[in-house]
């Protein structure tokens, strides 16, 4: 009973890690139609920087805010300088992105070295919280959750009551009418591109605050956000939410029941979803 | 002088390449790009011949190890030490100059053969020091079996069977094995912590599992128990799950795992409130675990490990081999660590029977590896030889976490277990009876 209990938090905290990764990705997708592989890369680098920052000022909270806007702006460049130009080829795209992310692997190994770094984060995030049943659990992990629903709030908020929001809407819709309403498309494309750097850079810190920042964590979170996302379906924000919560139980229960094969479980979900819904749980076609 | 001429040419070859290279590029020539391309082999093909001349007055002697993969800071630190043993010898072993040829594998035994078949087969090394990691090393150790007139000295891997189980006569290994470092720990934590039921976390591969029949081997003897076994795939970063599998009512939990994954193993552990102690295997607590920022550190003064060297060693000739690693690399670590220790022997005992068979490789290499086998090395860690499997007899260090004044942590070393041998000073027969290390070998719950 403890165990299940505890393998469920551990499935539902990590889930709120990949939402809040993967919806920045999801957001890109949706608006552009852009498949982003250097995602895995801003989320290390909004980590990288977030560190920097934390470093030199101690403050957590202005390492979050480093995190997310230093990966907004390189989001921002990447977009403005390598994609726009490459407009609906997604393939180009997709291997302009690789590229990208091969370079900035190594130019952060470089800068940061191999070892793994970790954020000193507030003291009443830290330690552990009394709960019933299970004892104790880690205070940062339940925070992870009131982050995600912070980040899904604001996203719908901006998406669904915003006039940027709108634009992002009627451009998933019909591209060329909106730019024929005199809006500026490009303009629009790079800021969600900013958009979505901005949350995978904060999902950097916080991420990196709840496990750690490690070369090679690029790949791992693109991987995790491309299952989340494709298990949810592409482009759409609730979706990224159900599939994290997928992903994120099936692995912790795996971890905890059946540890040797728990490595195959998000795989075989991501399988089986695909075979009954091409587009994911709430994905629609293109 | 001759060697010098040779090279004198080669400088001039290579400006005359570059040369030819550059009018290829400047498409002017274009038409004649063909055959410069063919003057371009038949320069090469004499430069390699010129070498050959060389080659009898020097020793070829290829490095293997990890600048890709999750063990780069290990790699760095192996060919930091090979380069600091041929620089204490001048570049000459036995009357002979050395060449060295470096080749990095990526921590992956298939990518390690590539790169072994290589060295050997392209490069025509005379003998290849290396692998760093235990299933690097068993392939190495079956590869070396079919080239019997080459020499393989071993880095740093410590997979137990590699050297117990149908070893190569032509593979040496100077370092003790994974369960050899753990010797001494066990009846430690019996005796001096009064451990009785543990736990043990440990990484899901050949080293995990030699380590952890390291460590089980004393402590089941004396009548401890191991209570729960738990293996997380190498690369977890998410430890929340193992942690809730950890008994209530354990001593103690027996952690083997090793960097980023220590590192974050530590934290979650911290975090999730848990107040058993820990014991650490030979990477739980290395340097780069202890120079690591973050709330972790403060809970590893006092965990007891053990390893063939320690940080915290006394003695003089340790202090001045620590020495001698800052004063030539300055940026490296704030000490060398096990891997650099693993390669450095390695180097410096390849150099010594080189010398005592005075450059002489004739006969398919018989007389150095010989004279290998019967080497006495006077390491800065005690003195150390083989056995009839070539395999080392070291001393070995059980240590625990101390600070020192400044704040720094470091191993201080509480027990020397003096020359430990691969069954771990027990009879071979029944030793090897027992099986190799697995998840499920040895068990006492």
């Amino acid at each position: 009973m403890k165990l299940l209990l505890l393998a469920t938090l551990n499935g539902v905290t990590l889930a709120a890690l990949y939402f809040i990764a993967a919806s920045g990705f999801t957001i890109i997708f949706g608006m552009m139609r852009v498949v982003n592989m250097a995602h895995g890369s801003l989320y290390l680098v909004g980590a990288y920087l977030g560190h920097d920052v934390a470093s030199s000022s101690g403050n957590w909270f202005l390492a979050l805010a480093g995190g997310a806007i230093g990966a907004a702006l390189i989001g921002a460049l990447t977009h403005a300088l390598f994609l726009d130009r490459y407009q609906g080829q997604d393939l180009r795209q997709a291997l302009v992105t690789i590229g990208l992310s091969i370079i900035a692997a190594d130019l952060m190994l470089a800068r940061y070295g191999g070892l793994s770094y970790q954020f000193d984060v507030p003291s009443f995030l830290y330690g552990s919280t009394p709960m019933p049943i299970i004892g104790g659990y880690p205070t940062f992990r339940l925070a992870l959750i009131g982050f995600a629903f912070a980040v899904y709030a604001v996203l719908w908020l901006v998406v669904q009551r915003t006039r940027f929001g709108i634009m992002i809407r009627a451009g998933v819709d019909d591209r060329v009418m909106l730019s024929a309403l005199g809006v500026n498309v490009p303009l629009v494309s790079t800021l969600v591109f900013a958009l979505g750097a901005c949350l995978v850079g904060l999902a950097g810190v916080i991420g990196g605050s709840a496990l750690s920042i490690a070369p090679g964590e690029d790949g791992r979170y693109l991987l995790s956000s491309l299952v989340v996302v494709i298990v949810g379906g592409m482009g759409s924000l609730g979706g990224a939410a159900i599939g994290a919560l997928l992903i994120g139980l099936a692995e912790q229960i795996g971890l905890a029941y059946f540890p040797t094969y728990s490595i195959i479980v998000s795989f075989v979900i991501m399988v089986a979803v695909l075979a009954v819904r091409p587009y994911g749980l709430l994905g629609r076609p293109a | 002088m001759k060697e010098r001429m040779i090279n004198m040419k080669d400088v001039n070859l290579k400006k005359t390449l570059l040369v030819i290279a550059a009018k290829i590029n400047g498409k002017r020539i274009n038409m004649k790009a063909v055959n410069l391309k063919k003057t371009l082999l038949i320069i090469t093909a004499t430069v390699t011949l010129a070498s050959h001349a060389v080659a009898q007055t020097s020793v070829r002697i290829g490095g293997l190890a990890t600048l890709d993969g999750p063990f780069v800071v290990l790699g760095q630190e192996a060919f930091r030490a090979m380069e600091l043993a041929f620089e204490e010898a001048n570049y000459m072993a036995g009357g002979k100059k050395i060449e060295w040829i470096k080749e990095s594998s990526d921590g992956r035994p298939d990518i390690a053969l590539a790169k072994a078949r290589k060295l050997i087969e392209q490069d025509k090394v005379d003998v290849l020091i290396g692998p760093m990691s235990g299933g690097e090393g068993l392939s190495i150790k079956e590869y070396a079996k079919s080239v019997p007139a080459k020499t393989f000295v071993n880095g740093f891997s410590a997979a137990q069977e590699t050297t117990l189980v149908s070893p190569s006569p032509n593979f040496f290994r100077f370092s003790p094995d994974g369960a050899q470092w753990q010797a001494g720990l066990g009846s430690y934590v019996y005796d001096a912590k009064g451990y009785r039921n543990v736990a043990v976390v440990s990484g899901d591969y050949s080293f995990g599992y030699t380590q952890v029949l390291g460590f089980m081997t004393e402590f089941c003897a004396k009548g401890g128990k191991v209570r729960e076994k738990i293996w997380a795939p190498n690369g977890t970063k998410d430890f929340s799950s193992a942690i809730a599998r950890i008994p209530d009512k354990v001593d103690a939990v027996y952690v083997m795992l090793g960097g980023a994954d220590a590192v974050n193993f530590l934290t979650q552990y911290d975090q999730s409130g848990a107040k058993a102690p820990l014991i650490g295997g030979s990477n739980l607590l290395d340097q780069t675990v202890l120079s690591g920022k973050g709330p972790f550190r403060n809970r590893l003064v006092g965990i007891p490990s053990a390893h063939m060297v320690a940080d915290g060693i006394e003695d003089a000739k340790y202090q001045n081999y620590v020495a001698k690693y800052k004063k030539r690399f300055p940026d490296a670590l704030s000490a060398p660590s096990a891997p650099f220790f693993g390669y450095y022997i390695a180097t410096k005992a390849v150099i010594e029977a080189m010398g005592q068979v005075a450059g002489d490789l004739g006969g398919d290499q018989a007389k150095f590896r010989s004279a290998l086998a019967k080497v006495k090395l006077d390491t800065p860690a005690g003195s150390v030889s083989l056995d009839e499997n070539r395999q080392s007899i070291a001393n070995n260090y059980v240590t625990e976490v101390a600070q020192r004044a400044d704040g720094v942590l470091y191993n201080k070393v509480v027990k020397v277990v003096p020359a430990v041998n691969q069954t771990l000073n027990q009879p071979r027969d029944a030793f090897v009876a027992r099986g190799v290390p697995s998840r499920d070998n040895p068990s006492c719950p």
